[in-house]
């Protein structure tokens, strides 16, 4: 990894005149801002820094058991955030389903990902399992959250028009499609316009990472468009799981809509 | 074809008794809020009742799959659906909703003539008047030829002249089809026009059952 330029100290320090600047435009403008910057600063630091530790320690002590570990944290955080993402009371069984559907997506596509396509070994190994874990269970906790918002929203502004479907014979399922097609539809599209801009507007910042810690732009865009696909695949995935188990639970076993008003 | 027996539903509906003939016209009065759209949407088993029982041809209606039920007794709601497309799309979808066999627009033409709608089928629906919605949502549970209509109010956003009209083709359809009607107005003088049984609802009140015009 030669060509490589460590960042020294002074160095670190000297990025963080940004923040400085903005604090001082803020004063300026007198935009109440200060503290909530502070804190942003303060804990992008700190938790990056105790990350890199975890990681550290994690690459130098490899057992499968720690890197489970770490992939159930994920897993919980990232379940735990849609909950809180979503502005909407959620009903159990819904939350069953977000959770179901997020760990049957995620852990399918990992599983395929890192064992099929790239044939990590041994098969624990957190150098790439807790990465590529990562930007996985991220995506798909993006889309998961945007399909769970369409669908609670349409579920209960179409709730007329589905309950007069229902009057006519339709299925629960023909009844919501509308709805379950537009939550599916909005989960996936920003994956889906990431993938349009890759690498015109924007370098991903895993690629940029790589290229800046010296490995070939070739090997780094091969890894990037490798995880592009993967991710995608696991949206997809886990807003099909989540859209298609979901939607059953506005309905109870007489098929009738139980919404509460 | 239904008996209801001492059926309740929350606090908002309780019927001792009441028959509802094959073959019969039945209208449903009542002061708003009474309890006439519980009723039916309680037969259509949108919703279910907390006590009792409902017979539909001498079986009980929780025994009934629910989706063969509401194709069978489909219930117009009091503000009719109507779906993106056109007037052919909002004709035709309760029979795909309830996977009956499509059909020509021959057909489609009777219906609308039928129903005083001179319009073409590819026309969009979101132009159409209230009035004019409610008879294509009319004119689509008639293609569907269910046994039971539960019909909701089915001419409130009607003028008097059309409602004649349309209340009065409803019942031919009924009775040359040998189908059942139930239909709930706020016209005792559409009800007295027009039905073999009228049953009033009154709010708190078990509901009786008296003997139309
Ligand atoms: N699901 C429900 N939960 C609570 N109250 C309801 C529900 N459905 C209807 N109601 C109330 O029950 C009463 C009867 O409603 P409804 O059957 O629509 O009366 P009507 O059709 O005779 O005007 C109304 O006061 C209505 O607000
Ligand atoms: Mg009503």
């Amino acid at each position: 990894m030669d060509g490589v330029i460590e960042l020294q100290l002074w160095q670190m320090a000297a990025a963080y005149v940004f923040v400085v600047l903005l604090l001082f435009i803020v004063k300026v403008k007198g935009i109440s801002r200060e503290k909530e910057i502070l804190i942003a600063s303060v804990r992008m630091t700190v938790q990056l820094v105790l990350v890199g530790y975890v990681l550290v320690y994690l690459f130098n002590h490899m057992h499968p058991l720690s890197t489970i570990i770490v992939i159930a944290i994920m897993e919980a955080f990232a379940i735990h955030n849609i909950f809180k993402r979503v502005k909407k009371p959620l009903s159990k069984p819904l939350k069953k389903m977000i959770a179901v559907s997020m760990l049957l997506g995620t852990l399918t596509c990992l599983t395929y990902f890192l064992f099929v396509v790239i044939r990590i070994s041994p098969w624990y190994d957190p150098r790439y399992f807790i990465p590529i874990a990562g930007m996985i269970i991220g995506n798909s906790m993006t889309g998961v959250s945007l399909g769970v918002s369409r669908l609670v929203d349409g579920m209960h502004a179409e709730k007329h028009l589905i309950e007069s479907s229902l009057m006519l014979g339709a299925t629960p399922k023909i009844a919501a499609k509308g709805v379950v097609d537009n939550a599916f539809d909005a989960a996936i599209l920003p994956t889906i316009n990431t993938m349009v801009g890759m690498g015109i507007v924007f370098l991903p910042g895993m690629m940029t990472g790589q290229i800046l810690s010296g490995i070939s732009p070739i090997t780094a865009i091969e890894y990037q468009i490798a995880i592009m696909l993967g991710i995608l695949g696991s949206v997809a995935l886990t807003v099909i799981f989540f859209v298609q188990l979901g939607f059953k639970t506005f309905f109870n076993e007489e098929n009738q809509l139980i919404i509460e008003d | 074809m239904f008996e209801i027996h001492d059926v309740a539903y929350k606090d908002i509906l309780h019927v001792k008794h009441l028959t509802i003939k094959k073959g019969n016209v039945t209208s449903i009065v009542g002061q708003s809020g009474s309890g006439k759209t519980t009723l039916l949407r309680l037969l259509n088993r949108i919703i279910s009742y907390d006590q009792g029982e409902i017979l539909f041809h001498g079986q009980p209606l929780h025994r009934v799959d629910p989706i063969a039920l509401r194709r069978q007794v489909v219930m117009l709601p009091q503000n009719p659906a109507i779906y993106n497309g056109n007037i052919r799309d909002n004709l035709l979808i309760g029979l795909k909703f309830s996977e009956k066999p499509m059909v020509a627009d021959d057909s489609l033409y009777k219906i609308l003539k039928l129903m005083k709608l001179k319009k073409e089928l590819k026309e969009n629906t979101d132009k159409l008047s209230g009035g004019e919605k409610q008879r294509v949502a009319l004119g689509r549970i008639l293609l569907m030829e269910p046994e039971v209509l539960l019909l909701d109010e089915p001419s409130s956003a009607l003028d008097e002249s059309t409602e004649q009209l349309i209340i009065e083709v409803l019942v031919q359809y009924t009775k040359s089809n040998g189908k059942t009607m139930v239909m709930v107005t706020h016209s005792k003088k559409i009800a007295g026009q027009f039905s073999d049984e009228i049953v009033e609802i009154i709010k708190d009140q078990p509901v009786n059952q008296r003997e139309g015009v």
